[in-house]
């Protein structure tokens, strides 16, 4: 389809129209994260008692579903953009519908349908409900209401809205295989991404270190943890690193991925290396709740 | 006489969770009427996905006024508790009365109720009404502690005749204002009970389920579509403006196996298949959108894009996984676990070969079972987890196994609903039962124990299938289980007979009573009571057989041998003696229907004993004789059910 938006314009318009609902337009975060939702932005935004409407695009990293960049739909790296709207707004679905219509999607002509799906992250203790958004027979958007994260019942409740962007301008572009995608007119999304999708195909698969990347995880949570241990006994609790103490669990929660792509980690212990990243999410929601208290009080 | 309309108005509620919310709205709501004495009843109740509607007919407008009369101290406590009372009673002593009572006279007051208005009450009643609705998962919006529904309520409408019944509920507060379909509804419109269903029409919204459905079924007839009930149920509740196309794929895609092309179809698309006229797959399918029509064929392009990508995915799997022969992943099935107190898959394997062995399954059988879990680990099984079994079928069958292994391991699943049939062979069928019966013997030995609704690993289902497998297979395994399983089975043993193959319950306890290893036998058994007991002697007979019970009971002892003949009485005694050795022979050489009818003949005989003999006999030697005579007959004759179990007029 001649008239479709490249890749970047409908990334412009989808920003620009949020931008207009009041958002933060936010930059990717730069820690690698398996989806959006890990992003402090939304994993620690979501708690506690205070608003927040933010949207960015983030990169996200599933070691698991590279292939070599010979498939033309999956991606070890996709593009997500992130919505969250905190409290979620009554009129939240149609302000969604409108974004679509925002990038060329004419709704009287396509079939819209919201079938049920729920979310969890054992990992980050997070669950929701909610839907993917089917737009002619094809998943363009997981659609969540945030019941918990990091174990905690949320104060209010946020309306959590991703846009897979790959396969939602695949669609608009009427491409088969998103290394097709017109990222810019003269660049198409293969020129920009193929050589990563290899390449880290390549390392996630079959070269990656599982011993060095053992130690990387085992290092990471042991950070992770001592500086949990340390809240407690810090005298000035608002210079207290919560958010560093995050970057570390989210470092094991990539290496996790990297380690479970690689066969690293066998069937009967996977629930257990979950168990240990969750319980180090948890522990950060708790101190970020904490400490965001003691602001309030 | 008034009218009434509700209309839930929610976010896309899952279809599954719609129909059974929508019965318990009816349920409370005509309870409500009723207890408030409103008049009226429940006229129809309808949903879609995003409303839940409830219309009732002929409320009265005011409850009627009522009386009731309170009684206070007794009349001897005087008048200062006579004042007391009244001030209880909001009134003066004058307008007291006086009630006589058979413990004496009391104080009494006869106190009036002004009947409510039906709207009122309707109004502070609905909000818990509506929220009193169980769901399978619920979730709050609102904030913390905020209420639960399946998803967020954002309209209601609430009409008693043409006046709006005030709530509240999370916000929104009721009114007369509907919202039509999601994409071109436009704006909220005002509505009336009659111009309700008309003016939802003309925005897009087929409130009727069955105009739904009939709207499916009308566009489809004609297209070879594949039935798919519950599909067409779930596309009925996904949608509020159902409207079929018909799409069509690329027929290389056909050398994929129909299953894994169907599932791909239907599970991950919700497209019915659609067959050619010799009954093979067509490339073709059939979606249901929820919109008016795609005239410039957008949805039906876009359709046929997102199918392809889906075959695309399906047949690099199945290249993928056929690479490597079943066989081999044997090894792999050691880090799949079946249960964590039960060990790996591969231990199953194991065991569930042994067992099929035990239960006589011959090496095609025994290979099947070595085979069974191997799909366990392919990519398809893992992407479509419902086709486990079919998929090991399909695999060993492209590899080259003969087809009473390929089918065994393709039907070990069956039965999996009572609808669909069990395993077509011999050799499916011991196999499945070897597997479902060590599901269930493990699970059992580690008191995994189904309770109540909870039953994870779905043992009923495994008992119902190794029930069904036995019932109408042709193994000739009996039943052979102690225990807590033994009782597990035996209910599923009397569900199946009586639900599903509608015999009385009172006849499945009483064939039951008389054993139940032999699940054939137990059949033939039921149908031959049931055959003979519309026949005249029959009920008496087994009224007789319980009374015979009753007096051995009573009698407190259980004779041993048979009866004396010297000790018989002349006369019916030894008529009934004479008549049991002749029935006995005759039962013994029958069939069963046959049986019984040889010992409904008993019944002259056992009516005159009854009638004319004395059995408590003052000698205790015939009394001991006699109940000796009752006993054995009644221990023969209840081989092929127990006829005191049999509820007759009588009793």
């Amino acid at each position: 389809m001649s008239d479709a938006h490249s890749f970047q314009q409908t990334l412009f318009r989808l920003k620009a129209y949020w931008d207009r609902k009041g958002c933060i337009i936010q930059e990717p975060y730069d820690v690698e994260v398996g989806a959006g939702t890990m992003c402090p932005e939304t994993f620690l935004r979501v708690l506690g008692p205070a608003p927040y409407r933010v949207a960015y695009v983030q990169p996200s990293r599933r070691p698991a579903d590279g292939r070599y960049g010979e498939n033309p739909n999956r991606l070890y790296k996709h593009q997500q953009l992130q919505v969250i709207l905190k409290p979620s707004p009554a009129d939240i679905i149609d302000q969604y519908l409108g974004s679509l219509s925002e990038i060329g999607i004419d709704l009287s002509k396509h079939d819209i349908k919201f079938e049920e799906d729920n979310w969890e992250s054992p990992t980050l203790g997070a669950w929701g409900v909610g839907w993917q958004v089917m737009l002619d027979g094809l998943e363009i958007t997981q659609f969540t209401y945030f019941q918990q994260c990091g174990g905690v019942d949320l104060e209010l409740v946020p309306a959590e809205i991703t846009y897979g962007l790959e396969r939602l301008v695949a669609f608009l572009q009427g491409v088969e295989s998103v290394y097709d995608i017109v990222w810019t007119p003269g660049f198409r999304y293969g020129d920009v991404r193929l050589k990563d999708e290899r390449q880290f195909s390549v390392y996630n698969f079959e070269m990656a270190d599982v011993t060095a990347l053992w130690k990387l995880f085992e290092l990471h949570e042991a950070e992770a943890r001592r500086l949990i241990d340390c809240y407690e006994d810090y005298p000035d609790k608002q210079r207290f690193p919560v958010l560093p103490a995050y970057d570390q669990v989210l470092k094991c929660s990539h290496l996790f991925n990297l380690l479970d792509s690689r066969g690293a980690i066998r069937v009967t212990e996977r629930v257990a290396v979950i168990a240990r990243v969750r319980k180090l999410a948890v522990g950060v929601a708790h101190l970020w709740i904490d400490q965001n208290a003691e602001v309030a009080a | 006489m008034s009218r009434f309309l509700l209309e839930i108005g929610c976010e896309e509620i899952p279809d599954w969770m719609i129909v059974p919310a929508l019965n318990q709205l009816q349920d409370h709501f005509q309870t409500l009427l009723d207890q408030n004495g409103l008049g009226g009843k429940v006229t129809r109740v309808e949903a879609t996905p995003r409303r839940l509607v409830l219309w009732a007919d002929e409320l009265v407008e005011r409850q009627a006024d009522s009386e009731e009369l309170l009684l206070g101290p007794p009349k001897s406590a005087g008048a200062g508790a006579a004042g007391g009372f009244a001030r209880k009673m909001g009134t003066t002593p004058d307008a007291l009365g006086v009630h006589s009572t058979a413990k004496g006279e009391y104080f009494s007051f006869l106190k009036k109720q002004k009947g409510r208005e039906a709207a009122e009450i309707l109004g502070s009643a609905l909000p818990d009404l509506v929220l009193k609705i169980q769901w399978p998962k619920t979730m709050y919006w609102t904030g913390k502690n905020g209420v639960r529904f399946i998803r967020p309520i954002r309209w209601l409408v609430a009409l008693f005749d043409d006046r709006v019944v005030h709530f509240e509920i999370a916000g929104v507060s009721s009114g007369s204002f509907t919202f039509g379909h999601r994409s071109f509804g436009g704006d909220p419109v005002p509505v009336t009970i009659e111009t309700f269903e008309q003016r939802l029409e003309d925005r897009g919204v087929v409130v009727s389920a069955a105009r739904r459905r009939k709207r499916i079924e009308t566009a489809i007839a004609g297209w070879g579509v594949q039935p798919d009930a519950a599909l067409l149920e779930t596309l009925v509740y996904i949608t509020e403006l159902p409207t079929p196309i018909l799409g069509s794929f690329d027929p290389e895609y056909l050398r994929l196996p129909r299953e894994v092309l169907s599932m791909v179809m239907r599970h991950h698309q919700k497209y019915f298949s659609v067959e050619d006229e010799g009954g093979g797959l067509a490339p073709k399918f059939a979606a249901v959108m929820n919109a008016a029509g795609d005239p410039d064929g957008l949805v039906r392009h876009g359709n046929e894009r997102v199918l392809r990508a889906r075959f695309n995915d399906a047949s690099f799997f199945w290249e993928h996984d056929l690479a490597r022969r079943l066989e081999d992943r044997l090894e792999d099935l050691k880090s799949v676990t079946f249960q964590a107190k039960l060990g790996s898959y591969y231990d199953k394997t194991q065991r569930v070969v042994r067992l099929t062995r035990e239960l006589g399954g011959d090496e095609h059988a025994q290979r099947a079972a070595l085979l069974s879990k191997c799909d366990l680990t392919t990519d398809m099984v893992k992407e479509f987890t419902d086709l486990q079994g079919v998929v090991g079928g399909l695999y060993a069958r492209a590899q080259g196994e003969p087809e009473v292994v390929w089918r065994a391991v393709y039907e070990h699943y069956r039965p999996v609903s009572m609808e669909q049939a069990i395993p077509s062979t011999a050799q499916g069928q011991v196999m499945a039962l070897a597997d479902k019966l060590d599901t269930l013997r493990e699970c059992f030995r580690v008191g995994l124990i189904p309770s109540g609704s909870k039953d994870p690993f779905a043992l009923r289902r495994a008992a119902q299938g190794v029930v069904r497998i036995l019932a109408e297979g042709s193994l000739g395994v009996a039943l052979q289980e102690s225990g807590p399983l033994r009782d597990f089975l035996a209910d599923r043993v009397k569900y199946y007979f009586r639900e599903v193959r509608g015999y009385k319950y009172d006849e499945v306890n009483a064939v039951l009573a008389a054993g139940w290893q032999d699940l054939p036998d137990v059949e033939k058994r039921l149908a031959a009571l049931r055959e003979v007991r519309p026949t005249e002697n029959f009920e008496p007979l087994a009224a007789s057989f319980k009374r015979i019970q009753n007096i051995l009971r009573q009698a407190g002892i259980s004779p041993a041998g048979s009866a004396d003949p010297a000790l018989l009485e002349s006369g019916p005694e030894t008529e009934l003696a004479g008549e049991f050795e002749r029935v006995k022979a005759d039962a013994r050489k029958s069939d069963y229907p046959q049986a019984l009818r040889a010992i409904a003949s008993l019944r002259p005989a056992i009516d005159l004993f009854f009638d004319k003999v004395l059995v408590n006999a003052p000698d205790p030697r015939v009394r001991t004789n006699r109940l000796t005579l009752l006993s054995n007959l009644l221990t023969e004759f209840s081989t092929i059910a127990d006829f005191s179990e049999i509820v007759t007029d009588k009793a």
